[in-house]
């Protein structure tokens, strides 16, 4: 990736050819009076795989959480396969999508993992993943659970295929939810700190999981507490500090050379 | 049976409508909502039977004269039925928010990041994640309404106490025949009890017991 550096300039086709899957612009969110981001911009083309990193309150959350709308940003520019998201003012002046078939069939390609998993729990974990394409796609059921159970099994779930997710382990049912995710073919993967809720000895199994997607190509937009991952994984990475980009650039400049003081702070007191 | 069936699923229908109102409708809806379950649930079932009953039939009639119709006579089940239902479903409002408020909000913030509309969301999603939680209250509910009918003795319709009442005055045989009338009622609430406990553990399927953490 020669020009990751400048990403945040690119537009729909760059150099090396590949289309680009997210693009925000100037991102600002509001809540209240909180101004939690100041006016963000990050690009993600096909196969990229982009760590967001940063403090705790310092917008990286809910950055994602603006790329499929389930925060409203308060202005800014979202464009997901070159389609930009349209928003319009509410009658309480938030903003809001206007066009709710259109952010329905946006969301229904990205696949979102959350920090507490949010699997169905009245679904085993089968009918979890056949859910969205058989109920949102429109895809035939018996199509659908042959996709599902090969994802449980690439997930090393097969044999929990039945079991409801109140009777699995954490990372047995943040490696569901990513299964759930897969299922829909997602054009974007989008996690949510998804290690942040596991107990440190289940960790491992789900970054192996989200590993072995990034190196087959994926396009994935990852918020992480997991420096040692992201540097590993990611192609680039995004360092947010008190809703603005403080810094971004490839792994090995962002944790290798920081420039800032503050990502340099940042980055000591992690390791 | 009839009316409290009926009753009890219009009431259902008026609740789960009501609970989404009172959850996600505009500040008028939810106004409309808050009048209708204070005034429903702070007035005597009997009162509201005969107020709605006898005054409700007048205003129907009332507007169809005004618009040029014959009278009608409210046939007295359909009134039943549609009265205990205005009731019920002000308690089943109530009973179905707080159900809809203990879905853990991630699950349904999962639905809508995955492309659901609203009303998948709801049939596929909320409502049986709210199950386990308003299975409780809406049992209570059901068996209010089975005895609720016997209010409706009082507007002249005749259901099991009604009858009860004419039988035994005609035979002396009080004790007897409202024995019998008791015990009726009993039977429709044991048989209603092993039906229910059915659709409890059914709702329950994906949660673990919590009998066995407490011993």
């Amino acid at each position: 990736m020669s020009d990751s550096a400048s990403t945040s300039l690119a537009t729909a086709e760059t150099q090396n050819g590949a289309a680009e899957a997210i693009h925000i612009e100037d991102l600002h969110k509001k809540f209240g009076q909180l101004h939690v981001l100041k006016g963000v911009s990050l690009s993600a083309r096909d196969g990229d795989v982009v760590a967001i990193i940063g403090g705790s309150g310092s917008g990286k959350s809910t950055l994602l959480r603006c790329i499929n709308c389930l925060e409203n940003p308060t202005s800014g520019i979202i464009r997901v396969n070159g389609e930009e998201i349209k928003l319009k003012a509410d009658s309480h002046g938030h903003t809001v999508p206007a066009d709710r078939r259109q952010i329905e069939r946006i969301r229904s390609k990205l696949g979102m993992v959350f920090q507490n998993f949010n699997l169905w729990s009245h679904m085993t974990l089968l009918e979890n993943v056949i859910e969205v394409p058989v109920h949102v796609l429109g895809i035939k059921r018996d199509a659908a659970v042959a996709t599902a159970e090969a994802l449980l099994d690439r997930v090393g779930l097969a044999d929990k295929r039945d079991v409801y997710p109140a009777f699995m382990s954490g990372g047995q049912q943040q490696r569901g939810a990513i299964a759930r995710a897969l299922a829909i073919q997602p054009r974007v993967m989008l996690f949510d700190e998804p290690t942040s809720a596991l107990d440190p000895e289940l960790v491992g199994e789900v970054l192996k999981v989200i590993g072995d997607l990034a190196e087959e190509g994926r396009t994935m937009i990852l918020v992480t507490h997991e420096m040692k991952f992201a540097r590993e994984v990611a192609t680039h990475v995004v360092y947010l500090y008190n809703g603005l980009v403080e810094e971004e650039g490839p792994p090995e400049q962002i944790f290798g050379a920081p420039k800032s003081d503050r990502l340099k702070q940042f980055i000591s007191n992690i390791h | 049976m009839q009316i409290a069936v009926g009753a009890f699923g219009f009431g259902l229908l008026i609740g789960t409508g009501g609970a989404y109102g009172k959850l996600y409708g505009g500040p008028v809806v939810r106004d409309l909502l808050e009048v209708y379950t204070t005034i429903v649930r702070a007035v005597p079932e009997l009162v509201l039977i005969l107020l709605l009953y006898f005054a409700g039939t007048d205003l129907i009639n009332r507007v169809l004269e005004a618009m040029g119709y014959a009278r009608i006579d409210v046939n007295g089940l359909v009134a039943g039925i549609w009265v205990l239902a205005f009731v019920q479903g002000a308690y089943a409002t109530e009973v179905i928010r707080g159900a809809i408020l203990s879905v853990p909000a991630g699950q349904i913030e999962a639905a809508r990041a995955y492309g659901m509309s609203p009303g998948m969301m709801l049939r596929r999603i909320t409502l049986p994640a709210m199950l386990p939680f308003a299975i409780p209250g809406l049992a209570n509910l059901w068996l209010i309404a089975t005895k609720d009918t016997a209010l409706l003795a009082i507007v002249g319709f005749s259901e099991l106490t009604q009858e009860t009442r004419t039988a035994a005055g005609q035979t002396k045989a009080y004790f007897t025949f409202f024995m019998a009338a008791g015990a009726l009622y009993l039977a429709l609430t044991l048989v209603s009890n092993v039906i229910i406990g059915r659709i409890e553990r059914w709702s329950r399927r994906g949660m673990p017991s919590v009998a066995g953490g407490a011993q």
